[in-house]
């Protein structure tokens, strides 16, 4: 792979603070590898700022390899960006060629409030989770692993659901800001398993009475969900929780 | 002081079933009054929070990430070991405890290694009945598959996710606690301090990221789970944000620190592409599996590698340990590549790569498939075909994120790796009870010294750490904490709580007050350059004792010339930074040192002055059979304890992977 | 859990609008299934598809049954409409700051996005629709108890370039309304499976061009001519008759 350097130049969205006014601000930055990762490019912004005694952008990131889901900006009208099942943090300047302008956003949305610069409180995901996302068990309840046995395919498409990295690209995604990919697919990754069996029912009505609690919105199946997840979760987990939710409702158990 | 590693008395086998049947314990009543503080919310801190708040315990716990299912945990890749023998191929918990003995190089205590083997089937138990997705065979049952260091599959793993899938595991616990009022979860909040009252740990000093506000909390204990501190490298396959900040302020109050040197360097890794770099990305150990890692024979060879025919390819670790192959330990695996590229069979631009090639496993996995599918007469194209999309179930994730960072296809040219900073087997001095030198100070996971001796074995980080969280503290917590219960909650005006406070705000503002030139990040990766060049894969007496002195001036220029733009109040992540590199620096000073005082090699800490003809790593067990462990009595100063390793069922030899 | 709960959480809301959506495209095939019998003209003797159509519409028009149905079917589009309105203004509301740079159609299709906007262009032409043929119809029956002649009522209606090409607009709204919602009711009501998944896109697709299709012939048809004229067409049936 030929390696070139380039010059962009970046639409920022900074915002001091969550209760004050944000705006764009326009930065050049030069000699910009094409091996160098989105959040690199940043840092390299970033540095430049600080040597010019300005405060650097603030952004969420941390293992920068695509599985902490802490990185979330809104690219170019993209969260992550232009590549696909890509998160922002392995994005690659290759991506770019020189002079190119990239307008940076954060994730928007009503239950995503902004923290500063390009960070965002996502702690409402937490809370659906804390909602009914999860299986019941004490430490040291467990009978042995293997006394369960779990169908491959099913082991396997419960491990697709819950490969989410709870990152919020499926929100800022949604034009309603609906969390419904999220939500689903832990519901899914535990309604697929014979351990989430006891408390499917319930654990589908409170997620989803969290949810929109927590200001998210209504999903219409638009599918930009999917189409930005950064792990590929399919709206196959939408419809699972859709009939998940249907069976709960319809149960004759109170 | 004199160290008491509380070993219990009694057979190897039966210490842990012993400790557990005496120890004390808090009846549930008095555990409703007892608050726990637990710093970090990885493998260990997760499960540790959730496990106390399910017995009744008040917990806190904090993480300095957005939520605690960030922790850098999540982005361990190729599995969890234990000892369940599902594939009937010789396991058990000896042979668990032996090979992660040996794996550590006879570095670490034989007590604390076979409990974590004991504990290793119930962690699998416990996670499937979280609803861990594990992969699975046709029959339903748990898939296994090899390690480093073992000649057994006794590794569980969920693709190339199981940090993930673990971590969420042990999130939902969490989250469960939460929800039910047992764990106050803090999330953005940094622990910058541990208050100690009467000689005892009961709370902390913790700045809110957001805010930057310095917010106290008391606890009757408080369990450090912060993970390690490879970042002292700066180029490391740490998360950003990891950092020693917690580990050291213990430290600094009186903590031990054990075996700071051991640093573990992992052998696949996408190699550094230049200045920039921000971080390195490992390439999970389980491709040594089925990958085959190779240089040219010839020196300064510049062809491609599908140019240089089969015969002209050296498969140095097959050809140097053909009993384990590609699949010695980690520590063996990195010097190896690093001595052929210093040697100059290096590959890539930078020549500071082997390559790991899939080509073999491809073709095997292709003719195995033609076979199933009943086709006995392959054409190459059918065979490469159906190979590539085993190799694709197996790593998928791995190869596409190898294709996302260097923009090449490794399914058609071999992976370029080359090892990197990866974990750290040093860390809080810890007993039996994984408790520190100041009581009611625990040390669990990744931040603690005590399981992995020298070297890790591969899959026994995330065993560690839920062993710790699981299925010890809750134990042994109640061993102390049963004389605590008529402790009340002290208030956070205490003069202990106002002055640690102080302290931290004194040094917030001293930072901010430096007003230099340089930033911290260029700082950081200067520490980083003395650290790699001088206390990494080899190290020598001359180039450690430089590198005391080069951090010591790098501490004097961080501290005169730094730059923090910003203010204290509100969100500040340079200030946040500024905080951890401090550490860091000192940190890194006290692993030269510690290095420099063990004049052997062992494991991971190769010392060029130490090896055997044939370059292994040369143990001086009449010298060096003890955990050095570092009492800090001043600014760079530090007093060394030893705590000696006396082996009672394993007789240390040189390691043989041959 | 209770009744009220269920449907009214943000899934509860969407299966009021799958539920009354597939009811709304259950009756658009009977809708569409007794207008195509007016094209029978084109498959027989004149007067085949007159005889054919107005004995359909009869029948509907004077059956207790139709008349229960067609309350449900106001109730069911009613319910369709408000709710679907709710929610897209709900839904509005999600994202109190918007976006600088719009993603466009690089991660979800515009008809998707636009269900509120094709759902009120097709409410506007079911209103114009209403008044051409159902508030007259209905009228004259109350009135003397007898029906119009409805082949007769679209043959005037469709005189009129104007109101063909509303129609024509009306059912391309509609086409691209079902093209979405007819895939997206079942994968609302969990029916969208993976097996399933793809069928379901399939005849959905078929669905919502053959449907609007069918109904755009009618008043082009009308309009160019292409079908006799009402008066011709009674006559011949009084031929068919003997």
């Amino acid at each position: 792979m030929e390696h070139y350097n380039m010059n962009l130049t970046l639409k920022v969205w900074r915002q001091q603070n969550a209760q004050s006014q944000g705006q764009f601000e326009t930065y050049q930055v030069k000699d910009i590898s094409s091996e160098m990762s989105f959040l690199e490019m940043f840092d390299v912004l970033n540095e430049q700022l600080i040597s010019e005694g300005k405060e650097p952008i603030t952004f969420d990131h941390d293992c920068r390899e695509g599985i902490c889901g802490a990185c979330s900006m809104f690219i170019d009208g993209q969260p992550h960006g232009p590549w696909s099942e890509t998160t922002t943090c392995q994005l690659h300047m290759r991506q770019y060629k020189n002079g190119d302008t990239i307008v940076v956003e954060p994730w928007r949305a009503k239950a995503f409030p902004v923290i500063k610069d390009l960070m965002v409180d996502r702690s409402a995901f937490d809370r659906i989770i804390q909602a009914g996302g999860y299986i019941s068990v004490n430490t040291g309840n467990a009978q042995d692993a293997n006394c369960l046995p779990i169908a491959k395919d099913k082991a396997d498409e419960s491990f697709a659901a819950a490969a989410c990295i709870g990152c919020g690209a499926c929100v800022a995604a949604c034009k309603n800001a609906s969390a419904m990919l999220f939500l689903s697919a832990k519901v899914a990754h535990l309604a697929l398993l014979p351990q989430g069996e006891p408390e499917r029912r319930s654990r589908v009505m409170n997620m989803v009475e969290q949810h929109d609690k927590e200001g998210f919105g209504a999903c219409t199946n638009t599918m930009a969900c999917e189409a930005e997840c950064p792990k590929a979760i399919s709206i196959l987990n939408i419809r699972r929780l859709n009939a998940e939710y249907i069976g709960a409702v319809s149960s004759g158990r109170d | 002081m004199a160290l008491d590693s509380k070993i219990p008395q009694g057979e190897l086998s039966q210490k842990w079933t012993k400790y557990k049947a005496n120890c004390k314990i808090v009846n549930p009543a008095n555990k409703r009054s007892i608050e726990v503080i637990v710093i970090g919310s990885g493998l260990a801190g997760a499960s540790a929070a959730a496990s106390l708040g399910e017995l009744g315990y008040k917990v806190k716990c904090f993480c300095f990430q957005d939520s605690p299912r960030r922790a850098h945990s999540i982005a361990a890749q190729g599995g969890i070991n234990a000892a369940k023998n599902y594939q009937n191929d010789g396991d058990s918990v000896y042979r668990l405890f032996y090979d992660t003995i040996k794996g550590g190089d006879y570095r670490a205590r034989e007590a604390n290694v076979h409990r974590l083997a004991e504990v290793s089937a119930n962690i699998i138990d416990q996670c499937v009945a979280q609803g861990v997705p594990f992969a699975r065979e046709y029959g339903g049952m748990l898939s296994n598959r090899s390690f480093g260091g073992t000649q057994v599959q006794r590794t569980f793993y969920a693709a190339g996710q199981t940090g993930q899938q673990l971590l969420i595991g042990a999130y939902q616990a969490l989250e469960r606690q939460v929800a039910l009022g047992n764990v106050t979860m803090y999330s953005r909040h940094e622990m910058l301090d541990v208050v100690v009252i009467d000689g005892k740990a009961r709370g902390i000093i913790a700045r809110n990221l957001v805010s930057g506000k310095l917010e106290r909390y008391f606890g009757h204990a408080v369990l450090l789970c912060s993970g390690g501190y490879g970042n002292v490298f700066y180029l490391s396959t740490n998360a950003m944000g990891s950092n020693v900040t917690a580990a050291w302020k213990a430290h600094k109050k009186g903590a031990y620190f054990g075996n700071p040197c051991f640093t573990q360097i992992h052998p696949t890794c996408i190699p550094v592409s230049g200045d920039h770099q921000s971080k390195l990305t490992l390439m999970s150990e389980s491709l040594r599996n089925d990958g085959r890692i190779w240089v040219p024979k010839q020196q300064n060879d510049n062809r491609k590698a599908s140019d240089i025919p089969e015969d002209e390819r050296d498969y140095y670790l097959e050809r140097r340990y053909p009993a384990f192959g590609n699949l010695v330990p980690r520590d063996v695996a990195s010097r190896a590549a690093k001595e052929r590229c210093d040697a100059g069979y290096g590959v890539g631009t930078s020549k500071q790569a082997v390559y790991l090639d899939f080509a073999a496993a491809i073709e095997r996995y292709g003719k195995i498939e033609c076979n199933k599918h009943g086709n006995h007469n392959p054409d190459a194209a059918t065979i490469d075909r159906l190979g590539k999309e085993v190799v694709k179930e197996k790593y998928g994730n791995l190869f596409d994120m190898y294709a996302k960072i260097t923009g090449e296809n490794p399914y058609e040219v071999p992976m370029r790796i080359y090892p990197a900073v990866h974990y750290t087997m040093g860390g809080i001095w810890v007993d039996y009870e994984l408790m520190t030198t100041i009581p009611g100070l625990y040390a669990l996971g990744e931040a603690n010294f005590s399981d992995h001796g020298a070297n890790r074995l591969g899959a026994s980080a995330l065993m560690q750490g839920l062993a710790d969280g699981y299925f010890v503290i809750p134990y042994t917590i109640g061993n102390y904490l049963a004389d605590d219960i008529r402790t009340k909650a002290i208030p956070t005006d205490h003069p202990e709580f106002v002055k640690a406070e102080q302290e931290v705000a004194d040094r917030i503002n001293r930072l901010m007050s430096i007003k230099g030139k340089q930033s911290v990040e260029s700082l950081h990766k200067r520490l980083g350059k003395i650290m790699w060049d001088k206390c990494g894969m080899a190290r020598n007496e001359q180039g450690l004792k430089e590198a005391i002195e080069e951090i010591r001036a790098l501490k004097k220029e961080f501290w005169s010339d730094l730059f923090i733009p910003g203010t204290v109040e509100g969100m500040n992540t340079e200030l946040d930074k500024a905080n951890r590199v401090a550490d860091f620096i000192e940190l890194g000073e006290l692993m030269c040192m510690d290095a420099l005082e063990r004049r052997e090699s062992c494991g991971g800490h190769f010392r060029e002055e130490s090896q055997t003809e044939d370059g292994e790593a040369l143990r001086h067990d009449d010298q060096f059979m003890y955990v050095s462990c570092w009492e800090s009595t001043g600014d760079s100063q530090w007093t060394l304890h030893k705590e000696s390793l006396n082996y009672e069922v394993i007789k240390p030899t040189q390691r043989n992977y041959k | 859990m209770n009744w009220k709960q269920a449907f009214t959480s943000s899934i509860g809301k969407k299966l009021v609008m799958a539920l009354t959506g597939v009811f709304l495209i259950l009756f658009l095939i009977v809708h569409c299934y007794v207008n195509a019998l007016v094209f029978l003209e084109w498959f027989g003797p004149l007067g085949r598809g007159y005889k054919a159509y107005e004995g359909a519409a009869h029948f509907l028009g004077s059956n207790p049954l139709t008349r229960i149905a067609e309350i449900g079917l106001l109730a069911g589009i009613i319910l369709h409409i408000v709710q679907g309105l709710m929610l897209f203004f709900d839904n509005k509301t999600k994202r109190p700051v918007d976006y600088n740079v719009h993603p466009g159609n690089k991660s979800s299709k515009w008809y998707s996005r636009s269900m509120g906007l094709l759902g009120t262009l097709i409410l506007l032409f079911l209103v114009l629709h209403l008044y051409h043929f159902w508030v007259p119809n209905r009228y004259q029956q109350l009135v003397t108890g007898h029906e119009k002649d409805l082949y007769l009522l679209m043959e005037l209606t469709f005189k009129d370039l104007w109101v063909v090409i509303v129609y024509i607009l009306g059912c391309i709204s509609l086409a691209y309304h079902l093209l979405h919602g007819f895939w997206s009711a079942f994968q609302t009501l969990g029916l969208s499976t993976k097996k399933y998944t793809g069928l379901l896109r399939c005849v959905g697709t078929v669905y919502s061009i053959v449907i609007p299709l069918i109904f755009i012939a009618m008043p082009l048809s009308f309009y160019l001519g292409l079908l006799p004229d009402a008066e011709t067409a009674r006559a011949a049936t009084q031929t068919l008759a003997h």
